[in-house]
This record gives C-alpha cells, sequence and structure tokens, in this order.
C-alpha cells in the first residue's frame, strides 16, 4: 500500500501554502519532510492526517481509525500521568482490558518511558514527552504514522529512541511520514523531500538527490559572489549552477546541507526582486 | 583580550539530594566557538546559569571576564536564551531600543532581511526572523562574552548557515563564544566541543576527541526490516542511516552470529562513530548504573 498526497494545493487566503506537490509514502518505509520554519512541512502533513482540504489535487490516506498523528504541539495532555495518556488515547480505539495493558507495557518498555509510567506528563523532560506522543500516535498500530516535528528540541540520545520507535514502526509495515529540520537525521530516511516555500526543492532517496545536484561547489575564506555563499565552519561555501567556477578554487563534495542551501539560493536568486 | 573569559573552576551544584552538576572545569577563550554538547538533563543549562551568575554554585568558582559574575562584567555578555527573550507585543524597533537602552549603547541598524519588519510586533514574525532580531538585541554591545542556547533550533539550511556567519564573526573580532546545541552539524561548526553527560563533563576537544575510541558497525543487507528487528531484538544499540543499519561498540562477530541466527545475509563493515553514537553509549551507561 502507497500512501499520497499528488499535485496537492492549499491557499491561506491569499498564501499559497502548498503548491503543487506530489509526495509518495510507500508502507514499510520512513519518508523524512525537510524544510524551515513556513516550508509547508505542517500543511502538507495535515492533508495527509485529513485535517486539512486541498483546493486542488488528490489525497489518499487510510481512514481516521487506521491514522496515527503526532502533532507539533505536545500531542500529550499535561495534567494526565504518562498510563493515563496512553489508556485514554487507547480507549478512543476500543483498546482494553488485558490487551491495552499488554500494548500498553510493550510500547512504554520501547521507549524507555517505563520509570516513568505514573509521571505527569507536565513533569517530563522535552525528549520524553515527545516519545509519549510517540507512543499515543502508535498504540493502535496504524496504517499511515505521520510524526510533525518529533525531534525538534530534543536531545540527541531521545532523537535515536524516536528514530528507533519510527523505524520499528516502518519495519512493521506501517507507512510513516515524518518531518524535521535536521539534515543530518533526514538522511537516514529511505526518501527525502524538501520543501521551500510551499514548493518540492527536491526529493528522492539520499543518493538519488546527491547523483541529480547539478553544478560545483567550492570552498574559500572570501566568497567571489557574495549572493552564492554561505557559511560553513571556518570557510565559506559557494554554488555554482551552471558549474563553472574559477580555475584554482577548491571544489568540495556537498552533503545534504550544502544541497538545500544552494537549490534555495537558485530559487531565491531566480525570482525577480 | 586575553586569558580566559568565561571559566568554570571544579564547580558543583546541587538540587537537594540531586547532583546537577558533579565538578566541572572549563573555560571559553576569545576568538573561539565552544560547542557544549549533552542530552536534556546532563547539566548543559544548569552550568551556564552559573557562569551567568543567575544562581549560585554549591561549591568550586565561576568567573566571568577574570572576576565573579556581577552587574558590571555582565554589561559585557551576550545572551540568547533558547526562548530568545524577545517581548512578542513590542515591534521590532521598540525591542531593538529597549536592550539598546539597558546597556546603553546605540540602536543597531537593521539588516536589510529586516527592514520591512521594523514596526511588525515579534510575535507576528517568523521564527527565523525572531532569531535574527535576538542575536541584534545581544549583539549591540559588541560584547566581549556570548552564550547562546539552543541558537538555530527549528530555523531552515539557509537561515541557519546566516546565523552561523553572525556567530564566527563574533569570534573573528575576539569575542568567546559558547553554543549549546542539539545539532550534530552545528557542533562540528564549533571549534571546540565539550561532552557533559550526568552532569560531569566526560569529553573534550575535537570531533575525534569526542568519539574517542567509540566504534560502530554498518551492517549492509537486501532486507534492513529483518536485520533491524533481529538486531534490536538481542539488545544492540541499533540506528538507521538510510536503509543502513548502524550498531555503535559492537563486535562485528557476535552481529554476524545474531544475523546468522535469524537467516539473515548481511555484510559488516567497521566504520567510524559518529558523536551521536558517542552520546548513545555514555546514555546507556548512565542507565545501567
Amino acid at each position: 500500500m502507497t500512501y499520497s498526497v499528488r499535485s496537492a494545493t492549499v491557499r491561506f487566503g491569499p498564501a499559497v501554502a502548498l503548491d503543487d506537490v506530489t509526495v509518495e509514502v510507500p508502507a514499510g518505509s520512513v519518508v523524512a519532510v525537510v524544510g524551515g520554519d513556513g516550508a509547508g512541512k505542517s500543511t502538507l502533513l495535515r492533508t495527509l492526517a485529513g485535517e486539512i482540504s486541498l483546493d486542488g489535487g488528490t489525497v489518499q490516506a487510510p481512514p481516521k481509525q487506521r491514522l496515527g498523528y503526532l502533532p507539533a504541539s505536545s500531542g500529550s495532555w499535561a495534567a494526565l500521568t504518562v498510563t493515563q495518556n496512553i489508556d485514554f488515547v487507547a480507549g478512543i480505539y476500543g483498546l482494553a482490558g488485558d490487551e491495552l495493558a499488554a500494548r500498553r507495557a510493550e510500547l512504554l518498555d520501547r521507549a524507555a518511558l517505563t520509570p516513568a509510567a505514573g509521571r505527569l506528563a507536565a513533569q517530563l523532560s522535552g525528549g520524553m514527552r515527545r516519545k509519549l506522543g510517540f507512543v499515543m500516535a502508535i498504540v493502535h498500530r496504524p496504517d499511515l504514522l505521520i510524526l510533525d516535528e518529533p525531534s525538534t528540541g530534543v536531545d540527541p540520545v531521545s532523537r535515536i529512541d524516536l528514530w528507533r520507535l519510527a523505524s520499528e514502526a516502518a519495519a512493521s509495515g506501517a507507512a510513516v511520514l515524518m518531518s524535521t529540520t535536521y539534515l543530518d537525521e533526514a538522511e537516514r530516511a529511505a526518501h527525502l523531500v524538501v520543501l521551500d516555500g510551499g514548493r518540492v526543492l527536491v526529493q528522492g532517496s539520499y543518493d538519488q538527490v546527491r547523483a541529480g545536484f547539478a553544478g560545483a561547489l567550492t570552498q574559500a575564506d572570501q566568497p567571489v559572489r557574495a549572493e552564492w555563499s554561505w557559511r560553513r565552519g571556518r570557510v565559506l561555501h559557494e554554488y555554482w549552477p551552471g558549474g563553472d567556477p574559477p580555475a584554482g578554487t577548491a571544489i568540495v563534495a556537498p552533503d545534504l546541507e550544502d544541497i538545500v542551501i544552494a537549490l534555495s539560493l537558485a530559487r531565491r536568486n531566480a525570482m525577480p526582486s | 583580550m586575553t586569558g580566559v573569559l568565561l571559566r568554570a573552576a571544579r564547580v558543583t551544584r546541587r538540587f537537594g539530594a540531586f547532583t546537577a552538576v558533579d565538578d566541572v572545569s572549563m573555560g571559553v577563550h576569545p576568538g573561539e566557538v565552544a560547542g557544549l554538547l549533552g542530552a536534556n538533563g546532563a547539566g548543559k543549562t544548569t552550568l551556564i546559569r552559573m557562569l551567568l551568575g543567575l544562581i549560585p554554585v554549591t561549591s568550586g568558582r565561576v568567573e566571568l571576564l577574570g572576576g565573579p559574575p556581577d552587574r558590571e562584567r555582565r554589561r559585557r555578555l551576550g545572551y540568547v536564551p533558547q526562548g530568545l527573550g524577545l517581548y512578542g507585543d513590542l515591534t521590532v524597533r521598540e525591542n531593538l531600543s529597549f536592550s539598546a537602552r539597558a546597556y546603553g549603547t546605540a540602536e543597531p541598524v537593521l539588516p536589510p532581511a529586516l527592514t520591512g519588519y521594523a514596526d511588525v510586533l515579534v510575535r507576528e514574525l517568523p521564527l527565523g526572523a525572531q532569531r535574527q532580531v535576538a542575536f541584534l538585541a545581544a549583539l549591540a554591545h559588541s560584547p566581549d562574552v556570548l552564550v547562546l542556547d539552543e541558537p538555530t533550533s527549528g530555523v531552515d539550511a539557509l537561515a541557519r548557515a546566516a546565523l552561523w556567519d553572525t556567530i564566527r564573526a563574533q569570534a573573528e573580532r575576539g569575542a568567546g563564544v559558547l553554543v549549546t546545541t542539539h545539532y550534530m552539524q552545528e557542533a562540528q561548526q564549533c571549534d571546540r566541543l565539550l561532552l557533559m553527560s550526568d552532569g560531569r563533563l566526560v569529553a573534550e576537544g575535537s570531533e575525534a576527541d569526542i568519539i574517542g575510541s567509540t566504534t560502530a558497525v554498518a551492517v549492509r543487507t537486501g532486507d534492513w526490516a529483518q536485520a533491524f528487528a533481529a538486531l534490536n531484538a538481542a539488545g544492540a544499540p541499533v540506528m538507521l542511516a538510510g536503509r543502513a543499519i548502524r550498531v555503535a561498540n559492537a563486535d562485528p562477530a557476535e552481529l554476524a552470529g545474531v544475523l546468522r541466527a535469524a537467516g539473515i545475509e548481511a555484510s559488516l563493515q567497521p566504520v567510524p562513530a559518529t558523536i551521536e553514537e558517542r552520546m548513545l553509549m555514555l546514555s546507556r551507561q548512565a542507565r545501567a548504573s
């Protein structure tokens, strides 16, 4: 099974939040949506979650009861304990008794939350709170799991836990769509979609994105064209879309961060100002 | 400016029975960007709050610009907290003139990217623009020491590169910068890294120094999902890189045994570990003890 949005367009008043976006999420894999604040990540996810209707295009998603959704907000109730939060959501899907107890114990263990089962959600660390939200989204074994920035502001150790949970969900057959601002994290996904200003800048596997990157990247202390350069550590990187850097400049192999910045610059520099 | 701008000497902080920072010594020098890493609860924020003089130490000594972090020395400090410390109900210009008055300095000139926002309420700005304003407010008085708590959380790659441009420019004019981050590519932009775990400073230096003796094994197989499930069930610290599986600090022979028992064919290759894998190993040690 593959879930998808095709040629999706979403407008909020005069603003175009999604502009002709096509993304597929096959069962058994993790698809990562990357982009900054305002790129359209949440809109794309909420479209698949059935929270926003399209102004154009089509969406194919499972019915609500087969869908798991972790919103960008915490996704749990601060005044309930970890156990109460899980039981409340499980109850909505008709999970009860021994079946619920077994499922809850399994998920708490996998998320390393067992010692915190009796704590109020308000008293959890940021990373633990996101893991609780994840557990609540997956309690009913959904076919499509949608995670809106599960790892923003979460420490690397909890991020690894979250990735393990997401890849376990994919390994057991779910289609997983997650958004992130962390590019190193997106490299791990089977398929990544880079959004910028509501449009797909590039998508594919990390290898495909790298292979499809046209032009050349150079490294220097001073830029030749400031509007095409950006800082990486102590040096500057500069993008040559035509693949024609001046002779003698050091060529570097781009990573995903470089590719995303170069493509964003190409798009911005092409716009009439 | 020479010497150490920001220093902790055997600093400990307890909250009741809980030791948040345990015997930490560190320093930040002029012209360098030091990156402070660690899991939530590792003690990073408590250490920063002591260095800034916001909470007292239980034992040990902190120094800001060669003396106690008092009001006078704090005038030469720039600090951008995680919550940015701006007034959402004031405009960009009002926020900047407030902080300029507080530090007794001239109001900063808005960069081209922000000129259109001068009279917009800060809470109505995109997050990336809010961060730029917070930076402007913290930098207007050319501080000697700059402390940034998660400076680029949630912003896009281009805005992040622009903020790092600003951070490096501060170091180049001689300021000492201390940055906390959860973003490993950002950690690689720092001159020196400090890694905290359970209140202690456990490693210090370059990325290679931080990773130390931690190793990893890359597992390549036709069916990654099956291999992942088998290794995870065996208790191995499994990670995913695309469809390749990575296991930190593992014995390749042992992993091969687990995979063989599950009827999975795979190739195993030792690879350099990442900072994240080093942190994962530390936290597993802490959980076990």
